[in-house]
């Protein structure tokens, strides 16, 4: 009841809105500051971004540069994590590597998100044919398992850096436009979108200010667990020689390259393995930390 | 239940129809056409070898045209033929399905026995240290590359335990069953650890929530120790909504298995979908998404009826 009243002065633009979000959003950061596990997820999620955006900083040696003398070497003070079978410095290719991982990550998951809300509050709020119409699309995208819809695509378009994020954009968007129009479907009946329909509101002011901020909350949580998958997602791509291309330093490449020298010298593989489990484990974290704080099953 | 049956049969045709046509419109996608992607890599093409290709494959009729021919011959069984080696498809893909199958197969039960028995564990133990450990590592099982993890098996037999266990190869069931399942030992677990570390967490959750029930308590009330409780009370309660994630898990298997068959060189359909990615055996490509997503498509048809049959709460009408 409180909840409905707090949000019928929402809809109505009283000054009480904003204090009630601020002290939604202080009791979310306590409790997701109270989960150890997601402040660990935060922490190495925080040192994997410094990595990345840091990158020509931080790296000792090209990423790029080979070297015939110091082939498959393993970890010296020289070459922390060692070298590959071109001579070059695996700790260098793993720092240049989170720059792609987390690139690929955040591009194919906004695309996801901004093409899969946009479709699923269109198809929750207007109801009818264009619920219809998106949601038998939905299911056909359904249908596919990810990784065999993504392998499609790439090959198809080609393999590329881009057409990764597009194929992986792709893959995820169903999510999230089930997600949106799911939640739409539930807020569109609540007394404070009625309230602005009879106020005269258009669709489009309502979509944005009414339904999506109630949106946020589940979507918040998806993204986290979203971004995780496409990490994964951009490696087994790359892996399998269909996602970065090589010279270029990704985390799935660099496995494939050292597979198959792996019982003569693992270093290769393990390294960027491990970087790639410590990044998708930060979001897996972050994630469930968040869906622990912001889902109110969860609460009681 | 009959009623129920055939609407739920009914709803697969228009999701089939959906997925022949993204099928078809996906070799649309190609820069050019096929018949440029196919020459792109021979050099030149006179203009008459380019129009005699491109009526081979159709592709000078209209779209829709195009499209009645070629589903016309996937409902009949054609899948049409190799470009590279010219062999119809349809048995190529029947030849390779049992690795496929065997293996997926195997990475379910794996990954279901072992989820729940780390469930049984967990709930047993709730909120203590064991639990906590159960948790972390369901978070680890999901985050866990399977080419990596598989990587590092290779890594690990070929240090600890070489000529025990092979890492490469497949021996056929009907010629060898303990062989076969040797052979698929170290892909089957590659293959299933994420899966089990989601049924686990799924069936944990699951199972928290029936323990939470009044018939739970009043079990308790009875003076029923906690491991009757779990193991014969919440346990099978707790299975009911893990059968739909079970089924959904296929397609997640079906596509992970494409990768493990490629490190562990197992002639399966994902390895052929691959070959004929790097080949441009376009034809190839198309036929091997199509039986796979329609393979998934009737797996979840199947799961839906039997979670239909087994759970009485399920209204039929």
């Amino acid at each position: 009841m409180a909840d409905a009243q707090a949000s019928a002065r929402a809809a109505s633009g009283t000054v009480a809105a904003p204090t009630v979000r601020r002290v939604r959003r202080g009791e979310t950061w306590r409790r997701l500051a109270r989960n150890e596990l997601t402040v660990a997820g935060a922490i190495i999620l925080a040192v994997v971004m410094v990595v990345a955006i840091f990158a020509p900083y931080l790296s000792p040696h090209d990423p790029l540069g080979m070297n015939a003398s110091q082939l498959l070497q393993p970890p010296s003070r020289e070459h922390l994590m060692g070298t590959d079978e071109l001579g070059r410095d695996v700790l260098s290719r793993v720092i240049w590597g989170a720059r792609i991982s987390l690139y690929v990550g955040v591009i194919s998951v906004t695309m996801a998100v901004v093409v899969g809300v946009t479709l699923g509050l269109l198809a929750g709020y207007h109801g009818g044919l264009i619920d219809d119409a998106i949601n038998r699309v939905l299911d056909v995208v359904f249908a596919f398992p990810t990784i065999l819809l993504a392998l499609g695509i790439l090959a198809m378009l080609g393999s590329s850096l881009t057409n990764t994020m597009i194929a992986i954009g792709v893959v995820y968007t169903p999510v999230y436009a089930r997600l949106a129009r799911g939640t739409t479907l539930a807020i569109k009946q609540r007394e404070f979108v009625e309230a602005a329909v009879v106020s005269g509101a258009r669709s489009f002011r309502i979509i944005i200010r009414h339904i999506l901020p109630n949106v946020m909350a589940p979507l918040i949580i998806q993204t986290s667990l979203s971004l995780s998958l496409a990490i994964l997602a951009e490696a087994s791509l790359s892996f399998l020689g269909l996602g970065t291309q090589p010279p270029d330093p990704s985390w799935g490449t660099m496995v494939s390259t050292g597979q198959a020298l792996v019982e003569l010298s693992p270093w290769p593989v393990v390294f960027p393995g491990l970087a790639i489990v410590l990044a998708v484990l930060a979001f897996n974290l972050i994630g469930d930390g968040l869906r622990d704080a912001l889902d109110p099953r969860l609460r009681s | 239940m009959t009623r129920y049956l055939i609407r739920r049969t009914l709803q697969v045709v228009p999701v089939l129809f959906g997925v022949s046509v993204a099928v078809f419109l996906m070799l649309r996608l190609i820069p050019g056409d096929v018949v440029d992607a196919i020459l792109g890599s021979e050099g030149t093409a006179s203009t008459e070898r380019l129009a005699q290709l491109r009526a081979m494959f159709g592709l000078d009729r209209p779209l829709y045209e195009q499209y009645l021919t070629w589903v016309g011959g996937v409902v009949t069984g054609n899948l049409g033929n190799s470009i590279r080696t010219s062999r119809p498809i349809l048995p190529d893909i029947l030849a390779r399905l049992p690795v496929t199958f065997e293996l997926t197969a195997l990475a379910m039960l794996l990954s279901l026995a072992a989820a729940f028995a780390l469930v049984m564990v967990s709930a047993v133990l709730r909120y203590t240290r064991t639990d906590a450990a159960v948790r972390v590592l369901g978070l680890l099982g999901l985050s866990i590359p399977n080419f990596w993890l598989a990587a590092m098996m290779v890594l690990g037999v070929s240090m600890f335990a070489r000529g025990i266990l092979p890492t490469s190869g497949y021996v056929p069931f009907y010629t060898d069953p303990l062989g076969s399942l040797r052979s698929l030992l170290l892909p089957s677990i590659a293959l299933a650890v994420a899966n089990m570390a989601i049924l686990m967490r799924m069936t944990r959750s699951s199972m928290l929530e029936v323990l939470r029930q009044e018939y739970i308590t009043s079990a308790r009330a009875k003076g029923l120790i906690e491991r009757t409780i779990v193991y014969q009370h919440a346990f099978r309660n707790a299975l009911i909504p893990v059968v739909t994630v079970a089924g959904v898990q296929v397609g997640y298997l079906l596509g992970g298995a494409i990768i493990i068959e490629r490190i562990f060189a197992l002639p399966g359909i994902g390895t052929l979908i691959l070959n004929a990615i790097s080949n441009r055996d376009y034809p190839v490509v198309q036929a091997g998404v199509l039986f796979v997503a329609a393979s998934f498509v009737l797996v979840n048809l199947i799961v839906d009826v039997l979670y239909a049959y087994f759970d009485p709460r399920i209204h039929y009408g």
